[in-house]
């Protein structure tokens, strides 16, 4: 019998900073080919613990995945004082990421991603963008702090040029300059820039800090679209990410197992 | 085969199941107990039937058996994981019928729940259950109404009797060893507690999350987490990374038992925490017992053992709780 809490070792590839807060980590990974978009894997660090982090990108081919990490306590702090070449332990990936094939496909899918919200969306943004899936329209609205606070600026550039992109600060700074077309306000604010003509073809995925998937499902749901077509993440502490450890539980649901990703119809009656 | 013994004769085989047989059940620790001048009865390794204890109930469950207080998952040397050798020989846990009800419990969330955990099977596939026979229970317990009264899937049951042991063997390897007078007896069971529930079938979060009982709770309990320790159904943990003091290069992986009613059991980084208030995890905790463990898997998770009652420093009773709720739900209690 295999031990499920086994980790395995690979290499880190690369780090680059993307704040003073998050940075970008590639590591080789023999098993890209298993991941779903959306899911995570439990990072490991002998003698100091592990921690759930999502899988920002991957490529199966090339053998590589990437983590978007904020740096915020044990775990983190460790991953943030080694280079590339030195040794992750990861396990995983874990959890139900988002229905690509079953929902999203040739629909008109909307992403909504606040902050670092926008590393779980990040792999299936790019995989539409770059016609990897098919959908027949891909609209974003992604909200950040500020403009210091905007990450994956190259990829956002791209993303622009072909899809309906809302860039959005919640305060625009003192002598502030962003060169790609920022606006201020919440994301909520901004739900009136996306097509919401053909309510049926819609499929809205909402990403970010708790209070804002609610609000902003709220606001969707204000526009007309009905609960089963909005797509939230849900963030809990967790340990095992294997449903032993019971600290993820809500109800009867354990969100490692059954989430991260829920339907909003499931996510609405997670009540804590 | 059902079979009576004198107890020298029955201690005499049970120091022969010793050579194969770590042999566990409820021991009586003098003034270990929760108050000062009160005594202790936790499970430990026992040889003779007279160390038994079970005309008072075990402080603790025989979940430390299954699922250690604190384990040891991994051992870290310098870029390595190394699991922990397994214990060789095989485990005979002497229990009373609520708490084999547990295990079954246990099960549920160690060995399926999608995943199958290493460290439970590789115990859980040695262990012997022997019923120990229970006539009346005590003053706290209320089996009878969750139904674990009477008990399941055992490999030996006994009664224990003023000069004999009384045998029901039904684990063909246990048989060779027990040699007795052939006797018709049934193993003793409880037929009725003092505490009687009627605990709701179903239960909805969303009808309960905003109940005023719970605001009981806040202040009277104080998070210090004993009902869950002592409880023989709750099986949360956390896991916890250490090094050696003498050399930081090596380390272990350990996971200890967590409870939801202490602080930091739902804490993520930021700062956010789920369930500040104290009676929001009475909550949590009663909706897992009584709820939504029987949403995900069609049974009660509590088994009605009392034990939550008993250890409470603050007197919450787990059972009046129960009786609170089945009152505002619409139930017959109260
Ligand atoms: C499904 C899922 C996906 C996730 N994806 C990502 C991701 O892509 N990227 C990412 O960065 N994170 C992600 N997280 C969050 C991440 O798992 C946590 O940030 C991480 O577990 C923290 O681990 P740690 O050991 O570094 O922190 P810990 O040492 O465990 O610290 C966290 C706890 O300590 C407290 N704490 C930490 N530092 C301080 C401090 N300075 N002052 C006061 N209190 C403090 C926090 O409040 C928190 O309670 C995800 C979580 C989940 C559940
Ligand atoms: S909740 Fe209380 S009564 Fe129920 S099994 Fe746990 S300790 Fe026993
Ligand atoms: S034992 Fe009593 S005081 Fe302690 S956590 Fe449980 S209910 Fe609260
Ligand atoms: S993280 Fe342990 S049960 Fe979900």
């Amino acid at each position: 019998m295999n031990n499920i809490y086994m980790p395995s070792p690979y290499k880190i590839l690369d780090i680059q900073q993307v704040t003073n807060i998050e940075w970008l980590f590639k590591v080789e990974f023999d098993r890209a080919d298993e991941i779903n978009y959306g899911q995570f894997i439990q990072i490991s660090i002998p003698k100091v613990g592990e921690a759930p982090i999502s899988v920002t990108e991957f490529n199966a081919e090339e053998g590589w995945i990437e983590f978007l990490i904020r740096k915020v306590g044990k775990v983190t702090d460790v991953l943030f004082d080694l280079k590339a070449g030195d040794t992750l332990f990861l396990r995983g990936p874990y959890g139900n990421g988002f229905p690509f094939d079953e929902k999203y496909k040739d629909k008109h899918l909307v992403i909504v991603a606040g902050g670092s919200g926008c590393g779980p969306v990040r792999s299936m943004i790019n995989a539409v963008h770059k016609k990897f899936k098919s959908v027949k329209k891909m609209e974003l609205i992604l909200g950040f702090k500020d403009t210091n606070c905007i990450i994956f600026k190259d990829e956002i550039t791209s993303w622009q040029e072909e899809n309906n992109l809302v860039l959005t600060v919640d305060k625009m700074c003192e002598g502030d300059s962003c060169d790609l077309g920022v606006n201020e306000g919440l994301v909520t604010q901004h739900v009136d820039k996306l097509d919401l003509s053909n309510i049926d073809d819609l499929e809205v995925v909402i990403v970010g800090p708790p209070m804002m998937m609610k609000f902003a499902a709220i606001e969707f749901e204000k526009h007309g679209v009905p609960e089963d077509k909005i797509w939230l993440s849900f963030e809990r502490k967790m340990s095992c990410a294997v449903g032993k450890c019971g600290h993820c539980k809500i109800d009867e649901t354990y969100v490692c197992l059954e989430g991260p990703v829920f339907n909003y119809t499931k996510g609405k009656k997670l009540l804590d | 085969m059902k079979i009576s013994m004198s107890k020298m004769n029955f201690n005499e085989s049970l120091k022969k199941l010793e050579e194969k047989y770590k042999i566990y059940a409820p021991k009586l620790f003098p003034y270990a107990g929760r108050f000062s001048d009160t005594d202790l009865v936790r499970y430990a390794e026992v040889s003779t039937i007279e160390e038994m204890v079970f005309d008072k109930k075990s402080d603790f469950s025989p979940k430390e058996i299954l699922l250690p207080q604190s384990e040891t998952m991994f051992y870290f040397t310098e870029k390595e994981y190394k699991e922990p050798d397994v214990e060789e020989k095989g485990t005979l846990v002497f229990l009373k019928s609520c708490d084999l009800h547990s295990v079954k419990r246990f099960d549920e969330i160690y060995l399926k729940n999608k995943f199958s955990d290493i460290y439970y099977s590789q115990r859980r596939d040695k262990i012997k259950f022997v019923i120990v026979g229970c006539k009346t229970g005590f003053d706290s317990c209320f089996c009878v109404s969750m139904g674990t009264n009477i008990p399941e899937d055992y490999h030996m049951g006994i009664n224990i009797r003023e000069d004999e042991v009384e045998l029901e063997i039904l684990d063909e390897g246990l048989k060779a060893n027990f040699q007795g007078q052939d006797k018709e007896f049934e193993i003793d069971k409880v037929a009725m507690n003092k505490i009687e529930l009627n605990v709701p079938e179903e239960i909805n979060l969303e009808d309960v999350i905003n109940l005023d009982l719970w605001r009981e709770y806040d202040k009277r309990c104080v998070a210090c987490g004993k009902c869950n320790f002592v409880c023989p159904t709750c099986t949360c943990t956390t896991t916890q990374d250490i090094f050696y003091s003498e050399n930081e290069n090596t380390g272990e992986r350990r996971r200890v038992w967590a409870s939801c009613h202490v602080d930091g059991f739902t804490d993520m980084a930021g700062g956010h925490e789920f369930r500040k208030k104290h009676g929001d995890r009475m909550r949590f905790k009663t909706m897992h017992k009584i709820g939504d463990f029987k949403k995900r898997f069609g049974y009660h998770m509590c088994t009605g053992c009392g034990r939550c009652d008993d250890a409470c420093p603050e007197y919450i009773s787990f059972s009046n709780c129960i009786k609170k709720l089945t009152a505002v739900l619409g139930g017959e209690d109260e």
